[in-house]
């Protein structure tokens, strides 16, 4: 045995944030960040599957995509775009309290994170009830309203804009409840510049559901800008 | 036997449920896996039964559905994608690595449960009324015409599904993060690189089949529109996401197999690899151009003809690394001196039954072959000599190989060379007749057939009996070896790798001192003509 490694690992055992398989805070959060990321490559692919199924079928049926994404109010979801990028830059305010180890800021930081997470989710709300208003919901057994010509792929449409902003708002809930318990960490005191890899690993998770809304927003909202609306 | 081992370190019901020992969640991933093999098990004994007659006497047409199904479910998702990952990854990733414990201990402990939530969930769904789309859950079948427990039994694998990601993403960290001082990666023993490329597949190939089943299931409990074709939807698309994970799927079954073999191998010929960079970057290569092949499952489905041509490119491809591993296998026992114990022998089944397993694989690249045998025996037989053949015995072998590190005892050594001889007959007495009825036109998935099929079919049913006896003996002695087997010592083959460097069962902590690794894997006294690496 090295005893060198011996006594770097003596040194900082006494974190009680270090497991006993690490030789170090620094190695474990490599790990962790590590970890973070690959879960994030499962994200992509999660996403990606249902994304080939937008890509395939509006290649199909390009007019009645355009056609129908011209019915989804622009404006809540422009909302929704400006509110989410702005809880990115609050997320990552809190990573830097964490790393600067100002606990106050890191509680306020991520509290506005969670106030603005849980107003997309509000909003997104709003739009899904003007949705069944306006008998644009393809299932459940609800009247679909739609113009003849599109009539079945608009369903196709809608079909997808559900799946894809639902399990994006499901994501964005756990986020939620993510934050709760670094609320709860930070609260406890566990979070210190030593030791401050949940905030981060969990900033990566939110800013990757942000990104995922980057990318949603013009697919979804905005290819059908050009088409005339024709009620 | 050594006083302090991480069996005896704490014994409560407790420290077993709660551990985080990766040697534990091992452990008690194979207690599950034997359970739902068994299970699987179960539901092939009755469908070899009533393929014993042609007429469909024994199960109606429905319940012989569901029982196939429930064969394939079981088999594929609960047992052959966690078989050797779960278990012997498990058990042997962080002493191959000379490291503590996987990254992530407690990820490990909930993808176990994960695990066993999942399968137990899918398991109440045939209670509820079984699934009856084949393990496939091909659309529009399975989102509008099915009256079986679809969703549930979905569910379950989807939750399944996380177990899987788990395990993989623990185990890329792992490999990236935890290794001992010196252990480079050309220092790796190969069985660790294969459970890289499989984790590979596991983290980004399971997500898509999660996707899949949740927009099946948004398609079956909402009514959404995603696939059906009354409203302009693909059931293509479907067959399109799910293969783009279940091809590759077969690769998570069959790579750490292959890991297990090349351990062995080198153990007991006590030879330096052959081409252990050739190896190493063979499973890479397996996992790579595994991904780009799932069109081959399409060739009679509409798909255009210039796709298809080239997913039969492809597919020939990607038999090239499996056939290097196999060359290097073999060259590697090349004026070895091959200690014929059962992991040896299971290993040489193996090579044999995985060869022909591989090669029939060849046959259905070829499209003009494929539409030929699309959907009959010949497909059924091909897939078990890779993942019976292949992937168990593989899984047979490693288990006999590290049963003396894990339990610190031997097994019966006449028992198992008996049994693994048992298997080996077994199993092609079931499957080989199967090549012939497929070859000869018998469809699959029809609970009734052709009188001319009968031979072949008594035959395969006489084998299947066999077979069972073949893998029920292992359970007996392996268990009763944990009470009444001979004492081990901590390295009874004689072999070199980290994992017998520590005693047997090594402590809770895997080391007593931190290894540091100043030699490359299979660094066997003996000098080796044939040398490359």
């Amino acid at each position: 045995m090295s005893n060198g490694a011996a006594v770097a690992h003596d040194a900082h055992a006494h974190h009680p944030a270090l497991a006993h398989h690490f030789e170090s805070l620094d190695a474990q959060k490599e790990a962790s960040v590590l970890g973070m990321w690959l879960f994030l490559v499962t994200e992509i692919l999660f996403f990606g599957g249902a994304l080939t199924a937008y890509m395939i079928y509006r290649t199909w049926y390009p007019d009645a995509f355009a056609v129908a994404s011209s019915e989804i109010a622009i404006l809540p979801g422009a909302i929704n775009t400006a509110v989410l990028i702005l809880s990115s830059l609050t997320m990552a305010l809190a990573v830097h309290a964490a790393q600067t180890g100002e606990r106050g800021k890191i509680l306020v930081f991520i509290a506005i994170t969670m106030v603005l997470g849980a107003a997309f989710l509000g909003i997104k709300a709003y739009e899904y009830h003007e949705k069944y208003v306006e008998g644009h919901i393809p299932g459940l057994g609800l009247p679909f309203r739609f113009e003849e010509e599109y009539y079945r792929p608009a369903q196709i449409f809608f079909s997808i804009y559900f799946v894809l902003t639902g399990l994006h708002a499901l994501h964005m809930i756990i986020g939620l409840g993510i934050m709760t318990w670094m609320l709860v960490l930070t609260r406890k005191g566990v979070i210190t510049p030593e030791y401050y890899a949940p905030i981060e690993i969990s900033g990566l998770y939110w800013h990757f559901v942000d990104i995922v809304w980057i990318f949603l927003f013009p697919l979804l909202y905005l290819i059908g800008r050009h088409v005339h609306h024709v009620g | 036997m050594p006083t302090n081992t991480y069996l005896n370190a704490a014994t409560t019901l407790k420290s077993w449920l709660l551990t985080r020992d990766h040697k534990r969640i091992a452990l008690m991933y194979i207690a599950g896996i034997t359970f739902f093999f068994g299970i699987g098990g179960f539901f092939a004994a009755l469908i070899r039964l009533e393929l014993v007659t042609p007429a469909g006497d024994l199960l109606t047409d429905e319940t012989y559905n569901k029982v196939f199904t429930m064969h394939g479910v079981m088999m594929v998702f609960f047992v052959l994608i966690p078989l050797i990952p779960a278990s012997l990854g498990n058990f042997l990733l962080p002493l191959m690595l000379g490291t503590k414990d996987v990254a992530f201990p407690k990820l490990n402990l909930l993808s176990f449960y994960v695990y066993l939530f999942g399968s137990l969930f899918t398991l109440y769904a045939i209670v509820a009324g079984g699934l009856d789309t084949g393990w496939t859950f091909y659309t529009p079948f399975s989102t509008v015409a099915s009256t079986s427990a679809v969703v549930p039994a979905a569910l379950g694998i989807f939750i399944n599904g996380f177990s899987s990601i788990l395990t993989g993403l623990n185990f890329m960290v792992t490999i990236h993060k935890m290794r001992a001082p010196g252990l480079t990666w050309f220092r790796l023993p190969l069985f660790v690189w294969a459970l890289y490329a499989t984790s590979l597949i596991q983290v980004l190939g399971t997500p898509v089949v999660a996707i899949t089943i949740v927009l099946v299931a948004a398609e079956r409990i909402f009514g959404f529109g995603l696939f059906n074709p009354a409203v302009g939807g693909d059931p293509v698309l479907f067959q399109h996401l799910f293969w783009f994970y279940s091809h590759p799927a077969v690769y998570i079954m069959i790579l750490p197999a292959m890991g297990v073999v090349s351990e062995v191998i080198a153990g007991m010929a006590r030879k330096q690899i052959f081409g252990y960079s050739f190896v190493a970057f063979s499973s890479l290569g397996i996992a790579i151009v595994g991904f780009l092949v799932w069109g081959h499952h399409m060739f009679v489905a509409g798909q255009s003809i210039y796709s298809a041509l080239v997913f039969s490119v492809l597919t020939f491809i990607v038999a090239i690394p499996s056939a290097v591993k196999v060359f290097n296998w073999t060259a590697t026992m090349y004026k070895g001196s091959i200690s014929w114990q059962t992991p040896m022998i299971y290993v040489a089944g193996f090579i044999g039954l995985f060869a022909i397993g591989g090669l029939t694989g060849l046959f259905l690249a070829a499209m003009g072959l494929d539409i030929h045998v699309t959907d009959t025996y010949f497909i059924v037989a091909h897939f078990h000599y890779v993942m019976v053949g292949g992937a168990i015995m593989g899984y047979m072998a490693g288990i006999h190989y590290w049963w003396p590190k894990i339990t610190g005892r031997m097994y019966n050594e006449f028992l198992g060379k008996v049994s693994a001889a048992i298997v080996f007959i077994g199993f092609n007495l079931t499957f080989f007749p199967q090549f012939i009825a497929g070859y000869a036109g018998m469809p699959r998935r029809y609970h009734a057939y052709a009188d001319a099929y009968q031979v072949w079919n008594v035959l395969s049913s006489a084998g299947a009996s066999i077979l069972a006896v073949g893998f029920t003996m292992p359970l007996l002695y392996l268990a009763w070896s944990l009470k009444n087997g001979e004492i081990a010592g901590d390295n009874p083959w004689g072999a070199v790798g980290l994992e017998w460097n520590t005693t047997s069962p090594p402590p809770t902590e895997n080391f007593h001192t931190q290894p540091i690794v100043t030699w490359d894997a299979y660094e066997y006294p003996t000098p080796v003509e044939g040398h490359v690496v």
